[in-house]
């Protein structure tokens, strides 16, 4: 996973509470065992006007009008502004695997979902928390601007829309670090290699029954 | 200090402090399934990297294989591609615990961890699915990850952890007749939210809890995460012990005091602290069903559609609109008059065999409604279907006119054949009516297994309770 320092780019608006991955990632998509190949299946039944196959070439299907993220100005967007709740349900990574692929590097959204803000950190893509009044003065910015444009600085722990003053954002530490260190995070784990072993001596000595299960 | 049980599973797996609000977690069992591996056993060849311990493996397809004659084989080439990369990956680890589709044990492996015994008090499980929570109705922390993390666990037998939040529910009195743990479950829900427990786990105490079967237990804490909480508990008691006691993979009868002296020390201490607490009336959850399409838009089933116009905030009015055009509802319908055309009896929250027999009891001698296009039931495990069987539970479906098939997720999300087409109404046990969950375009109406075998006697959605 590369580190995440900073993102700048184009906003975009999803605005639903309560966006499940069953609706970013649709599973008849998750039939793949690769980890790429999502991004242009990502809201996929909201997203196309016809059902969506793994594999078919998307670039011909016709695309719903009324779908916000179909928007022009949205199309390089990395930045996506949405609400409660968002990345509910599955735990599929293939949800944030997509979202990336479409460009996303930062997710701002009022709340989260545990697995999938878990899922997020663990493929370089910020989830921001900010209070429903900020994110609904930043919605209406982005919407209303024919190009809006965000830097969000992870380090800073800032986010500097392009009109307006720069907004502070909590992250928790661990996630703040992991996500600006990058790196294999299996790598780092086995560093911990002789704790692990000692720990599962102690644990197979306490528990007597857990052995040869 | 005294402790929450959720504060004394982590402290039993810690490893490790990370971080002041992290640290590292030993992993005791890994239950895996045909989708969301496949892409970690990529990563693990990828860097040659080896399983750290292949008797915490628990793997089964269950998501996508079909639920019809096996001799058939599985007609989706890439539903095959799936199941036949697990039986590769799982070929090397001879000390993991396989159950291959078409095996006689395959099945959701939610159901197989608890009937074989594998799922224990005390033990921390994780399965790249988010109804691994299911399994703390044994007081087992366990808890859905995605697929980086099960190659992270495949690899270290660890992950990085920030620790949750203690919730605990407590629920005093006793579920009337016809109310079921499902109608419980969408009764916190409902009064909660699909968020109302984000950031923390669920204890569930209070006397109706403790007079739950451990199957009704499970059920619950399957919904902890339509909460969104991480996962969803229930302390050690008799229920518990009497469950475990036997089973294929319980500890053996020379250690099994030692084992039941650990297991009953893992109850919430008195006095201990809970960041959120809930206190509930189980005389006042009636049967609910869904009307939306998400496990919070929950109403008792002789309610009607709500009206979206009644609501303030314009998200949630907007939510509601979208929710109702989905579902092809108006406001002020009575949900009661709402024809289905088909209904599935399955899923990891009620496939086990209470469910079933609660289903035989009521559509024993009668026939399902015969507009209905399809009336599935897809037992949980392998162990369910032949112990339905063994108590003629079976020909009483087939003769009541549904639809008797081998385990697996089914319809729960119609990864395989089994699926809702765009614009079906169905009565479902399952656990998510999100849109397009149970099938492109499907609408999905959730309820306990009761509700769901009277619905299908009637063709529309029935309150059980007329059926007692
Ligand atoms: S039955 Fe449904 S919810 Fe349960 S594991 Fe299978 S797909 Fe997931």
């Amino acid at each position: 996973m590369e580190s995440s320092v900073s993102v700048t780019g184009q906003a975009a608006v999803l605005d639903r509470s309560n966006v499940d991955t069953d609706a970013i990632l649709p599973k008849q998509f998750m039939k793949s065992v690769k980890r790429t190949g999502f991004g242009q299946f990502a809201f996929d039944e909201w997203r196309y006007l016809d059902a969506g196959i793994l594999g078919m070439d998307c670039s011909k299907r016709q695309l719903n009008p009324d779908f916000e993220l179909n928007q022009r100005k949205y199309q390089n967007a990395s930045i996506l502004f949405t609400r409660e709740n968002f990345g509910c349900g599955s735990s599929r990574e293939h949800a944030p695997w997509a979202l990336s692929e479409l460009g996303f590097r930062a997710i701002i959204a009022i709340s989260f979902a545990d697995i999938f803000e878990r899922n997020c950190i663990k493929n370089g893509i910020i989830p921001i928390t900010l209070s429903a009044s900020e994110v609904d003065r930043l919605m209406f910015l982005v919407r209303t601007s024919e190009r809006f444009i965000v830097v969000v600085d992870l380090a800073e722990g800032l986010i500097c829309p392009q009109k307006g003053e720069a907004i502070s954002f909590d992250m928790n530490e661990s996630a703040r670090k992991k996500l600006l260190r990058g790196g294999d995070e299996i790598e780092y784990t086995l560093g911990f290699y002789d704790e692990i072993k000692e720990f599962e001596e102690r644990r197979r000595q306490r528990l007597p029954w857990l052995s040869g299960q | 200090m005294p402790s929450t049980l959720y504060d004394k599973l982590w402290e039993s797996h810690k490893i490790h402090d990370l971080d002041k609000d992290e640290a590292l977690i030993y992993i005791d069992k890994h239950l895996i399934n045909e989708v969301t591996s496949p892409q970690a056993f990529a990563g693990m060849r990828a860097k040659s990297r080896k399983v750290w311990s292949e008797s915490s493996i628990v793997a089964t397809a269950d998501h996508n294989t079909p639920t019809t004659d096996p001799e058939a084989g599985v007609s989706d080439d890439l539903a095959r591609a799936q199941i036949d990369a697990l039986d590769d990956n799982l070929k090397s680890l001879t000390g993991a615990e396989y159950y291959p589709y078409p095996s006689n044990e395959q099945g959701i492996v939610h159901v197989i961890g608890p009937e074989l015994g594998i799922t224990q008090p005390g033990l921390t499980i994780v399965c790249g699915d988010s109804h691994t929570s299911t399994h703390g109705a044994f007081s087992a922390l366990a808890f859905g990850i995605g697929t980086s993390d099960v190659e992270h666990v495949l690899a270290t037998q660890t992950l990085a952890l920030k620790k949750s939040k203690n919730y605990r529910i407590s629920v005093s009195g006793c579920l009337p007749a016809g109310v079921y743990a499902k109608d419980l479950a969408l009764h916190v829900i409902k009064r909660i939210g699909t968020a109302g427990a984000t950031g923390h786990v669920i204890e569930f105490t209070g006397e109706a809890v403790r007079a739950l079967s451990m199957e009704a237990r499970m059920t619950l804490c399957n919904m902890a995460i339509e909460a969104g909480a991480r996962t969803g508990l229930v302390g050690v008691d008799e229920t518990t012990l009497e469950y475990l006691k036997d089973r294929p993979k319980s500890p053996s009868q020379g250690l099994w005091p030692e084992a039941v002296h650990y297991w009953t020390s893992l109850n919430t201490d008195e006095g201990a602290l809970f960041h959120k607490s809930l206190a509930l009336d189980a005389g006042e959850v009636v049967p609910l069903v869904t009307w939306g399409t998400s496990p919070e838009m929950v109403v008792s089933v002789t309610d009607v559609v709500p009206n979206p116009g009644l609501i303030d905030d314009p998200i949630r009015r907007a939510g509601f609109e979208r929710a109702l055009t989905y579902m092809g509802l108006e406001p002020g319908q009575r949900m009661q008059d709402l024809r289905l055309d088909k209904v599935f009896i399955g899923s990891c929250t009620n496939s086990r065999i209470e469910d079933l027999r609660i289903v035989a009891d009521l559509v024993k001698g009668c026939r399902i409604a015969e507009h209905l296009k399809q009336a599935l039931i897809v037992p949980g495990s392998g162990a369910v279907k032949r112990q339905a069987e063994k108590e003629g539970l079976d020909k009483i479906f087939i003769e009541a006119g549904f639809e008797w098939r081998r385990p697996g997720c089914s319809m729960c999300l119609g990864m395989n054949e089994d699926r809702l087409l765009p614009g079906e109404r169905c009565a479902s046990t399952s656990n998510r009516n999100f849109e397009g969950r149970q099938g492109q375009g499907g609408r999905s109406h959730l309820m306990s297994p009761a509700m769901a075998a009277v619905s299908a006697l009637n063709g529309l959605i029935t309150d059980v309770r007329e059926y007692l």
